[in-house]
């Protein structure tokens, strides 16, 4: 019987090495591509176990933390301020993964950047847990709130920047949602806010700050402006200003808003085109530049190329090969160009700060849990885009647009407001998108603002521009100046 | 024979120092503090092993050294697992199960002693071999009862009185294991002298071959109606290995094999829960998350996110799998304890089955060599049947893995059956034969005992 016992013991053999195989098939073999499949919740699980890093704004005030929970999930992301910051901080769901800046700066909120390597190191030897950094953002929380409250219920956004640090101080949108409903650990409760707002037709999800793209109108008639001087265009030189303009290859004029007379001799300096913002002025301006000069000066501002904003954001641009008609409308914020708000709060900040760009940004600096900091994100100067005097001339333009012109309504007592209206036509039959961008300095503090409210225009009037847009400018620009006394 | 207890008695200390400190470990990581069970968890290993062994010093100081610290090992570790899967079971309301599969293993530990205790000699249950098999029988055919019989997640093979529930088929097994050894041990030269020309086949005289082909069939017949695929397998694959090993013929395995596909085909067209069982097996990922392939798939993921050095004890979600402290707590072990907990946890395995193999050849009569060999391969083949079907080598069927599986007929049926083998290495060892109490008393650590040869 021995020999058949001692051959049963090969076969047991054999289905042993069959069980030591299939392990070691799960655990190397496939053991990765298993391990990340999107379906095996454990890799969501490894992360949400971490306590996730705070969003805090400058006054430690928090707007995400993560909450400990009794599930499985062992934190809960969660936003104390509901929708206020949703455009700044983004989402981190368990179903859609995350975005904005708890995508953008992932690695620091989970501690896993390369600065906070030394930090892990010493936590792992003193046996202290080791959470992720908090991000402190630069919103300043008295400015973010005036610009929500006065963009009211209106689509539309604010953007408000530091223009000598490139610091974001305020930035809101219209309609806006709470990242809270998108990061419960209930996914089926996520998806169906996710449908709710995805299906919303007035595009709760879009940030309209960063990632809407309009047609500038008027406003862009500063970087018309800038590219002229540029250019050696005088400004006590007088342009011609009729009431309509028709540019070579087409019939078509482009006359001023309502039809009006710009002026009465036919001519026009360019501070007073653009204190009543005369279409006809800029377009013939513009031809007499050519398409090239044009979309250079753009450039300079940054259209046409990836926004340098720390999170996602659209591209402006503004096509290059254009024909003299298209010319014409593009160099007063028509036809094809396309911007966000941030890019022309950009573009304000810019010829404030004396032609010198600087990089938006909206996270400052990390911190790690003693309050030690861990990286700071620079004022990143982008260069000097445009002379100084250039930038010094639009400047004193847009003081007048301010003193005596289409911007009246963005006037401080006090304090010397500049700014440009705009009153940007879209869809055929629409109203149109009121625009107003500007800048102003009362002691150290220093503010470019670009608003826009989608159809807050009046097809009849340039100057709706500036009475629907400037105030919400002016208001905010005065929360921060009174916040700084 | 001295050494061979103290080698035992170290093992042991192994196998509880590895069980507790895995304790404490869970509880470290669930709570941050040492759990407060863990005296009572592990003063009772303590008792109970210590106990068990000085049983054997007594009443069996032959007895294989490996085999009971083997089992000690294995059914720790899996209390800790149960205790570890305990924690987020009842967060999410379920029952603790870590403390009845405690009290089952002091129920399976004192049983194993009892068998000690009782059976003082394996020979004394080749008397009884028709009151196995009936016995044996009569459990198999108690989950089909009504009434008592109780059917869960599909298949009918629980036992219910009240709040106390069973698998019968466990002592079954056990019961009809004795019963083929003591039969075919008797007639194995029968049953090996071809009278009948069947084809290739010779077959023995009709009259003998009866019997078994009744054991045979009506074993197969209840477990195909309680729809448990797994024991059917494990019944199976045992007749088909002892009916080899007493005869020699090959044509019994051959046979077995062509019954076997025989009722696999059968089943896989007659039931529908073996259908899903096998499309999930053969195409997990095209029908997850089907219910019919979500526990494998996710045991898989388990595996899979262990990868070689496991996620450490409690720190893994073993818990995702549904039923992970009873089917699939092989894979809860590979996402906790990694390519190298489970390889260790089949290596304590293959050594017990290796030992119990010695045992077979060791053993000096011809019932105690087929009875332990039968217990040996029932317990190879669980392993198999279960490990194999949480790492998809074969279709998935619900069975305990033998001392860790959460589950207490299991364990109780377990010890006894290593219970056995400790009986018949201890009866074939070359001492001479000498009727167990009259060994000179031993107190643990003196030592070597000489004994006239």
């Amino acid at each position: 019987m021995n020999r058949q016992i001692r051959r049963v013991a090969v076969f047991v053999l054999a289905l042993f090495f069959l069980m030591f195989s299939a392990p070691f098939y799960w655990q190397v073999v496939e053991g990765d591509k298993l391990a990340n499949d999107p379906r095996n919740a454990r890799k969501l699980f490894k992360e949400y176990s971490l306590e996730r890093g705070k969003m805090v704004l400058p006054d430690g005030q928090p707007v995400a933390i993560s909450v400990a929970t009794p599930d499985a999930l062992k934190f809960k992301r969660t936003y104390p301020q509901g929708d206020h910051y949703g455009m700044v901080t983004g989402y981190y769901s368990l179903v859609f993964g995350s975005s904005l800046a708890e995508s953008a700066f992932n690695t620091y909120l989970v501690g896993k950047a390369p600065e906070q390597f030394a930090q892990n190191l010493v936590d792992l030897f003193t046996a202290r847990s080791s959470p992720g950094g908090t991000l402190r953002l630069t919103i300043d929380p008295n400015t973010q709130a005036t610009a929500e409250r006065e963009l009211r219920q209106r689509k539309g956004a604010v953007v408000a920047l530091d223009y000598k640090t490139g610091k974001v101080l305020a930035m809101t949108t219209f309609p806006r949602y709470d990242p809270n409903q998108l990061s419960s650990h209930d996914s089926d409760q996520i998806r169906a806010n996710w449908n709710r707002l995805l299906k919303d037709p007035d595009q709760p999800l879009l940030n309209r700050a960063t990632d809407a793209l309009y047609p500038p109108g008027s406003t862009f008639k500063v970087v018309t402006a800038s590219a002229a001087l540029e250019d050696g265009v005088r400004a006590d030189e007088p342009l011609p200003s009729p009431n309509a303009y028709t540019p070579p290859k087409t019939s078509k004029p482009i006359r001023n808003f309502g039809g009006e007379t710009c002026s009465a001799s036919g001519q026009l300096t360019m501070p007073d085109a653009l204190a009543i913002s005369c279409n006809t002025t800029f377009a013939a301006l513009g031809n007499r530049l050519g398409p090239a000069k044009l979309s250079d000066e753009a450039e300079k501002f940054g259209l046409n190329a990836e926004s340098p904003y720390q999170l996602r954001s659209a591209t402006s641009s503004i096509p290059r090969d254009l024909d003299p008609p298209a010319t014409a409308q593009s160099a007063i914020g028509q036809r094809d160009v396309r911007v966000t708000p941030l890019q022309m709060a950009t573009v304000a900040a810019t010829i404030a700060n004396g032609g010198k760009r600087m990089a938006p940004h909206v996270v400052d600096e990390v911190i790690d849990n003693d309050g030690k900091r861990v990286k700071q994100f620079a004022n990143d100067s982008l260069g000097q885009a445009i002379p100084g005097n250039v930038a010094e001339q639009v400047k004193s333009m847009m003081g007048q647009v301010v003193e005596r012109g289409t911007g009246t309504f963005a006037k401080i007592p006090g304090v010397q407001v500049f700014g440009k209206t705009g009153t940007a036509q879209n869809a055929t039959g629409a109203a149109p998108h009121a625009w107003f961008i500007g800048f102003a300095e009362q002691g150290n503090r220093s503010i470019a603002v670009a608003v826009v409210i989608e159809n807050g225009g009046n097809l009849g009037s340039e100057a709706t521009g500036g009475r629907v847009a400037a105030p919400v400018a002016r208001e905010v620009m005065k929360t921060y100046f009174g916040a700084g006394q | 024979m001295g050494s061979r207890r103290n080698l035992e008695l170290s093992l042991l200390i192994l196998a509880l120092g590895l069980s507790i400190g895995g304790y404490v470990i869970v509880g470290l990581v669930a709570d941050n503090r040492i759990p407060a069970g863990v005296i009572g968890y592990g003063a009772t290993l303590v008792v109970l092993f210590i106990g068990a062994h000085l049983v054997l010093r007594f009443k069996a100081p032959q007895a294989d050294p490996v085999l009971l610290p083997g089992a000690a090992l294995l059914n720790g570790l899996g209390l800790v697992m149960v205790r570890r899967l305990d924690y987020p079971a009842t967060a999410a309301g379920h029952q603790a199960q870590a403390p009845s599969q405690a009290l089952w293993t002091v129920l399976g530990v004192s049983f194993f002693a009892a068998v000690i205790f009782l059976v003082t000699s394996h020979r004394t249950l080749d008397r009884y071999r028709y009151t196995w098999l009936l016995g044996g029988l009569f459990l198999l055919m108690l989950p089909a009862l009504p009434g008592i019989g109780r059917e869960i997640n599909g298949a009918r093979l629980w036992v219910g009185v009240g709040p106390f529930t069973g698998q019968p088929s466990e002592a079954a097994k056990i019961a009809l294991v004795v019963f083929l050894g003591a039969y075919l041990a008797e007639r194995k030269e029968l049953l090996a002298t071809a009278t009948y020309r069947a084809g290739p086949f010779l077959l023995p005289e009709i009259k003998y071959f009866l019997p078994l082909v009744m054991a045979w069939g009506v074993s197969l017949f209840v477990l195909l109606a309680e729809k448990d695929l797994g024991s059917s397998l494990l019944f199976f694959g045992m007749f088909v290995i002892l009916l080899y090993v007493a005869t020699g013929r090959f044509s019994y395995v051959a046979a077995g094999l062509v019954l076997f596909m025989a009722g696999a085909v059968f089943a896989w067209s007659q039931f529908a829960h073996v259908q899903v069982r096998v499309s999930a097996w053969l195409d997990p990922w095209k029908i997850y998350p089907n219910r019919g392939s979500f526990q494998l798939v996710q045991g898989l993921f388990s595996l899979a996110t262990g990868g070689i050095l496991g996620e450490g004890w409690n720190q893994g979600h073993p818990n995702q799998i549904p039923f992970a402290s009873t089917d699939f707590i092989f894979d809860a072990f590979g996402e906790e304890l990694g390519l190298l907990g489970v390889t260790a946890l089949l290596l304590v395995y293959l050594l017990m089955v290796f030992r119990g193999l010695r045992v077979a050849l060791a053993a000096n009569d011809d019932f105690g060599k087929l009875l332990s060999l039968g217990l040996v391969a029932s317990f190879a083949l669980q392993v198999f049947v279960i490990v194999g079907g949480v790492t998809r080598l074969i279709p998935l069927t619900g069975i305990t893995l033998p001392f860790v599986s959460y589950g207490g007929s299991s364990l109780v049926a377990n010890y006894a059956l290593v219970a056995l083998l400790c009986r018949v290495s201890h009866d074939s060892a070359p001492a001479p034969a000498q009727a167990p109490d009259t060994v000179p008393d031993v107190a643990p650590g003196v030592g070597e005992v000489t004994v006239a040869r």
